[in-house]
């Protein structure tokens, strides 16, 4: 009797589990899907159609920013914490403090950080520049964690056997554990490009909410997730946020598809 | 002579290639280190300034419970309580808590012990778009959809502690369910065997068995999801109202840590008290996180001397 109350739990819990995205999903599109029509896909935003277009535009830009910035970063450092440091280091130790608490800190705390050295200390203003360096602060660990992964899933003998050709250091992680971890990295370099497409908080006071194009690196603008945010906190364009809604929740499912798709390839590659 | 010596006392090409890897992946630990102490230090020598300079007792401000900056008390002391923010942060943090986390475990039991096939080919993926979906998203439909659902049934403006713990709950709920999944997963297989062979039903065997052994992971996947939820800003702030004022009951306004920071900041002048202040609260929910982070570290530790 009182298992099958249980086995009737769990059955209902992995139903709202279920039951909760496909909600998501449809209410969203069913409510956007009308409304994305070529008002709301114009070139130029005005107050009139609300176009998503120049924030659709930011977005790539401040995305593609920081991953330019982050990545290479974010791969060293885990260079370093697998390859160049000892095994069981206390340096690596630190290190891995440091990054763990860099995941933990809440985005609205990023963005106060940012608004305080990089639009104030630093004198960017509501800028590009300031939200790109303040998301690429905010993605390194995701990018360092699953770099270190990645490196050290990699097989020992493999690099034995590069070092005993004579293979320097450097040339061993380019020539023969990065081509193997490569998957591993690139789908922590996804995960971060989802955290930088939903992130609202930590942009709101460093890129700004200027709703057009940004005309330069030190010009404010405003993602996706932005325009949605500050739309639906108006309360009087409520479509345009469902339609808004509908593009950031397409990008939300390529960005799931391609890690899933990476961590296929990597799962085969291993074996 | 000497060409031969410099031959032999040169670093070779290959020597300063090697070097050259080295200091950029030194100078990138170094950045990173930098970084974390470059936070903790401008947000909390900000946050601890409304004590210094402004001279605003600590125990007024955790524990005041009005929350209007800028005017001044009876006794001449700002008004600047933070208790129903901190009240209005743990209120969500912790019902959204208890109510996700029977959810997650018992939907990773799903996965993991019941049917594993299903649970691999459609709920793997579903959790893993539920935790990519953004945070604005998930407090637009708490906008559109929970307040105006509270509403009708319990009356007020819908906005307020219950529509804020039902986003936050929703939003989770994966993270605590795939993380619940990673450490059913770590359960060696032995263990139920051994508790089949005892001849004890799936029931006992996931309830006595498995849940057991899995505790420390768990737990950690709740404290994991708590400081989601601690931390989460917007969606919060689009449906809890954000009036501050101690919370009374689930249904009328009030607000968090978050919500306050993130409604106030662009309001008010750098350097300020009313800004300082701000900057306390970021510095409690700073601290928070740590806290957070400790504690996992410490679950973790004690759990893996058990075994």
């Amino acid at each position: 009797m009182s298992s099958k109350l249980i086995r009737g739990c769990v059955y209902l819990s992995a139903a709202v589990t279920f039951a909760s995205l496909l909600f998501i999903l449809l209410y969203i599109f069913i409510n956007g899907l009308p409304h994305l029509n070529s008002d709301i896909l114009s070139w130029k935003f005005t107050t009139d159609n609300q176009s998503l277009i120049p924030s659709l535009i930011t977005t790539f830009i401040v995305l593609g920013l920081t991953l330019l910035i982050a990545t290479p970063i974010g791969v060293f450092t885990g260079f370093y914490l697998v390859e160049y440091a000892k095994r069981g280091n206390k340096v690596v130790e630190v290190i891995r403090m440091a990054t763990d608490t860099l995941a933990a800190i809440p985005s609205i705390v990023y963005g106060l950080f940012g608004m305080l050295f990089f639009v104030t200390f630093l004198g960017f203003q509501y800028s590009v520049a300031a939200g790109v360096l303040t998301s690429v602060i905010m993605v390194l660990p995701l990018i360092i964690r699953s770099t270190e992964e990645a490196l050290m899933a990699v097989n020992d003998s493999l690099r034995e056997a590069s070092f005993g050709l004579g293979a320097g250091k450097l040339r061993t992680i380019f020539r023969v554990v990065l081509p193997v971890a490569m998957p591993g990295i690139l789908s922590g370099v996804i995960l971060a490009s989802g955290r930088v497409i939903g992130e609202t908080a930590a942009l709101m006071y460093t890129l700004g909410t200027s709703s057009n194009l940004p005309s330069g690196l030190f010009s404010s603008g405003r993602t996706l997730a932005l325009h949605m945010y500050v739309l639906s906190n108006e309360g009087i364009h409520v479509n345009e946020s469902f339609a808004t809604g509908v593009v950031l929740i397409i990008f939300v499912l390529i960005v799931n598809g391609l890690s899933t798709f990476l961590s296929n390839k990597l799962a085969k590659g291993t074996k | 002579m000497e060409e031969t010596q410099s031959k032999f006392t040169q670093k070779s090409q290959k020597r300063k290639f090697e070097q050259f890897g080295r200091t950029i992946s030194f100078i990138c630990i170094a950045f990173i280190v930098l970084v974390v102490l470059s936070i903790l230090y401008f947000v909390i020598s900000k946050g601890l300034s409304t004590f210094t300079t402004d001279g605003v007792s600590v125990i007024d401000f955790l524990f005041g419970n009005t929350w209007r900056p800028g005017e001044v008390g009876e006794n001449g002391a700002p008004l600047v309580g933070a208790l129903p923010m901190i009240l209005g942060s743990f209120y969500v943090t912790l019902l959204s808590a208890v109510l996700a986390t029977p959810f997650a475990i018992a939907a990773a039991i799903y996965m993991i012990e019941i049917s594993p096939k299903n649970g691999k080919k459609i709920l793997q993926p579903v959790i893993e778009l539920l935790v990519g979906i953004p945070s604005v998203v998930y407090g637009f439909i708490g906008l559109t959809v929970i307040v105006p659902f509270i509403r009708n049934i319990f009356g007020g403006t819908g906005f307020g502690i219950l529509s804020a713990t039902m986003v936050l709950f929703v939003m989770i709920l994966p993270t605590v369910t795939s993380m619940a999944v990673d450490a059913l997963n770590a359960v060696p297989r032995h263990y139920r065997e051994a508790s089949l062979a005892m001849g004890g039903t799936r029931w006992q065997t996931i309830y006595k068995v498995v849940l057991r052994a899995a505790t420390p992971g768990l737990l950690t996947a709740v404290v994991f999801g708590m400081a989601r939820a601690f931390g989460e800003a917007l969606a919060v702030q689009m449906v809890i109202g954000n009036a501050a004022l101690v919370p009374t009951d689930l249904i009328t306004p009030a607000s968090t840590l978050t919500s306050i920071l993130t409604m106030s900041m662009g309001n008010t002048v750098m350097g300020t008290l009313e800004n300082n202040v701000l900057w306390s609260l970021a510095t409690i929910l700073l601290v928070m996180a740590l806290f957070f982070n400790i504690l996992t570290r410490w679950i973790g530790k004690k759990g893996a001397m058990k075994k």
